[in-house]
């Protein structure tokens, strides 16, 4: 009777090879996960890109958060705007943007923050997407949190039309807070946004 | 099969070895608490060939002007006018008036020099020139005399009242379960002078228990029924006593279990009877921990403590007022809410902290844009319309009461919530920190100017307004 292996001897040896290298592995990652290392990320990596030139420039007036001492300051610009009113909104809000993510920035916001996405919602509701770093990097606080909404809401609302209410979100949904403080949960009244900028402006 | 019983077996164990060399946590940070006049502040251990290790650099900081200098064996500490000199693998520190032992090697980690903490009181105690005390069972490190001692004694009978006083104020977190109460100091060097635990005779409140350990203390009363704690004598008292039925309570604290997503369950009052001049709502709590104001020191901490100061002013000034809470609970916006609005107070207060800039920042309603009607129902997310002149007015008034002091103020409106669900006057109190920073904020003495300055101010609403005390 002649004996056959039930198991080849080269399947063998490459199933040891394969647990071996499974068994290095685990011992790498083990290494890495101890070790402390320091990676520096060039500055570029993580700086907000702003929107590349599109359309005709336009002088345009941000309303532009200052933490020390505490103000919103209207501060007029010229930018590329498309001509599109969804496409212009979003335009403004990254320019807007990239100017808190600059060195000297204003009112720093926390690495990787950036905008999503705009939206505007006839008749007169515009919906701002933010992603999640905007929100868990933002520096906590009652000031600090309603400067950043009362940036975005009077930048967009004075130089788009027709806006009567904003609603901001965080990676596409509903969150209750910013950062801890300023209500999410509901639709901003650009009214009523307009009078806390006057109140900011005016250092109250 | 063999071969695929084999195939399949090994493509598992390495999916699941790799898993489980990744998934591991990290292991757990150690730490000891430091406790000087100048600063209270804790020190990451590091385990280093079977001993505990702190990084002396970061031991001395918070305590005066410090520098070091050094290559990868050699290692130069200036502290004031003091200066030791460390080599790598020795234990020998060179130092004027005679070299130290350090009983073990120092060693140099990233850059930071480190010592073992089993020296660490000695070798402090001979920089700083003053006693050290180095508690290892506690993982406490007292720099000079900066304990804080309890007395505990029972008085009344019905019902009984314990009553602790320490030689200095103190903020404990508190929790409450059936039949005890957990006070825990993370920030005050707490000691028991003489025995750990104390019996008394009474059939009600039996035994209090003092333990320390991980850089905390903490003391815990035993009893026979729910107990509620109360704070006076600037925070340097804290009578306990059993709670009495939520009906009748009468201590000025609404507690609320810690039950997330459940609805409001206010206690039953009865809504033609103001009973409370001022609902006090300390801002976040639980989970929410708020602001992180110093890697010491979050938000939730001191608006508690900040909740509370104003809670004894005002009630100083023969006004009644509400905690919402007087622990570390994890309440929701709308249950505050629910909670403050039952209660028919005249005035809502709410507290929050910040690092940035100096003062205290008044708020009134951002109101949302509002939703189409309900009948006769109020809307929830507007319910402060109706109230938001008078909420203007009394934050105007309140605002006022710190003219004659050095503290600027400001008064704006915000988005914050439950602002726009309370249907009495609302206003949020935002406080920063006083010249020298953050950790200002803790002082006794900054949370007493605050919150008398505006009690003085809610005392002049209640004056204007002729309202219930």
């Amino acid at each position: 009777m002649i004996r056959q292996d039930i198991i080849p001897r080269n399947l063998l040896f490459s199933v040891a090879a394969m647990i071996a290298i499974a068994m290095a592995m685990g011992v790498y990652a083990w290494h890495v996960r101890v070790r402390v290392v320091n990676v520096t990320l060039g500055s570029a990596s993580s700086a907000h890109v702003a929107p590349p030139a599109i359309g005709a420039t336009e002088q345009v007036t941000l309303y532009v958060a200052h933490d020390d001492p505490g103000i919103l300051k209207a501060q007029g610009i010229r930018i590329p705007l498309p001509a599109g009113r969804q496409e212009r909104a979003e335009a403004l809000l990254r320019n807007l943007i990239a100017l808190y993510d600059s060195n000297r920035s204003p009112h720093p916001l926390g690495p990787g923050s950036d905008l999503r996405s705009v939206y505007l919602v006839d008749p007169d509701l515009v919906v701002i997407d933010l992603n999640g770093a905007f929100a868990t990097g933002h520096p906590s606080g009652v000031l600090l949190e309603e400067l950043t909404v009362a940036s975005l809401v009077e930048s967009l609302s004075a130089n788009v039309p027709g806006i009567g209410r904003v609603k901001i979100l965080v990676d596409g949904k509903t969150q209750d807070t910013l950062a801890g403080h300023a209500d999410l949960a509901d639709f901003y009244d650009v009214a009523a946004v307009h009078q806390l900028a006057q109140q900011l402006e005016g250092g109250q | 099969m063999a071969v695929f019983a084999l195939l399949l077996g090994t493509v598992t164990f390495s999916i699941i070895s790799f898993n489980l060399l990744l998934s591991g946590a990290p292991p757990a940070e150690n730490h000891i608490a430091v406790f000087s006049n100048v600063a209270t502040y804790s020190l990451p251990v590091v385990a280093i060939g079977g001993g505990d290790y702190v990084g002396l650099l970061e031991a001395l900081e918070p305590l005066g002007p410090v520098t070091a200098n050094g290559d990868q064996k050699h290692w130069k500490l200036r502290y004031n006018h003091i200066e030791l000199g460390f080599t790598v693998g020795k234990s020998r520190v060179q130092m004027k008036g005679g070299d130290f032992d350090l009983g073990a090697p120092f060693v140099m980690q990233n850059g930071r020099g480190l010592a073992p903490i089993s020296t660490l009181g000695p070798l402090l105690s001979r920089v700083l020139g003053g006693p050290v005390t180095f508690s290892p069972a506690s993982r406490r490190i007292f720099i000079g005399n900066v304990a804080i001692h309890f007395t505990a004694q029972v008085v009344g009978t019905a019902p009984p009242s314990l009553v602790i006083n320490f030689s200095g104020p103190v903020n404990p977190m508190i929790a409450t379960d059936a039949g005890t109460l957990r006070m825990t100091f993370t920030h005050e060097p707490i000691v028991a002078s003489g025995t750990q635990t104390l019996t008394f005779n009474n059939k009600i409140i039996t035994s209090a228990a003092y333990q320390d350990g991980n850089g905390s203390a903490a003391i815990t009363v035993t009893a026979g029924a729910p107990l509620f704690a109360n704070f006076s004598g600037d925070h340097k008292t804290i009578t306990i006593t059993p709670a009495p039925p939520v009906s009748t309570q009468a201590q000025g604290t609404l507690t609320y279990g810690a039950t997330a997503g459940a609805s409001a369950s206010a206690p039953p009052v009865n809504p033609a009877q103001p009973q409370y001049f001022a609902v006090i709502d300390a801002g976040h709590g639980g989970a929410d921990r708020g602001a992180a104001l110093s890697p010491q020191i979050v938000e939730k901490d001191v608006t508690l403590a900040f909740a509370r100061q104003l809670q004894h002013e005002v009630e100083a000034r023969g006004l009644t007022a509400l905690l919402v809470r007087n622990d570390d609970s994890d309440i929701s916006l709308d249950q505050r809410a629910g909670m403050a609005n039952a209660a028919h107070a005249s005035i809502y207060i709410c507290i929050h902290v910040t690092s940035q800039g100096t003062g205290v920042n008044f708020y009134t309603a951002l109101l949302p844009a509002p939703n189409p009607a309900h009948g006769s129902f109020l809307d929830w997310d507007t319910a402060q319309a109706s109230s938001l002149t008078r909420s203007q007015a009394f934050t105007a008034i309140v605002a006022n009461s710190f003219g004659n002091s050095k503290v600027p103020v400001r008064t704006l409106s915000a988005p914050l919530r439950p602002l726009n669900n309370i249907t009495t006057a609302a206003i949020a109190i935002e406080v920063a920190p006083p010249a020298g920073g953050a950790t200002g904020l803790e002082s006794s003495e900054y949370q007493k100017l605050i919150a008398s300055t505006i009690a003085t101010g809610l005392a002049a609403v209640h004056e204007e307004t002729g309202s219930s005390p």
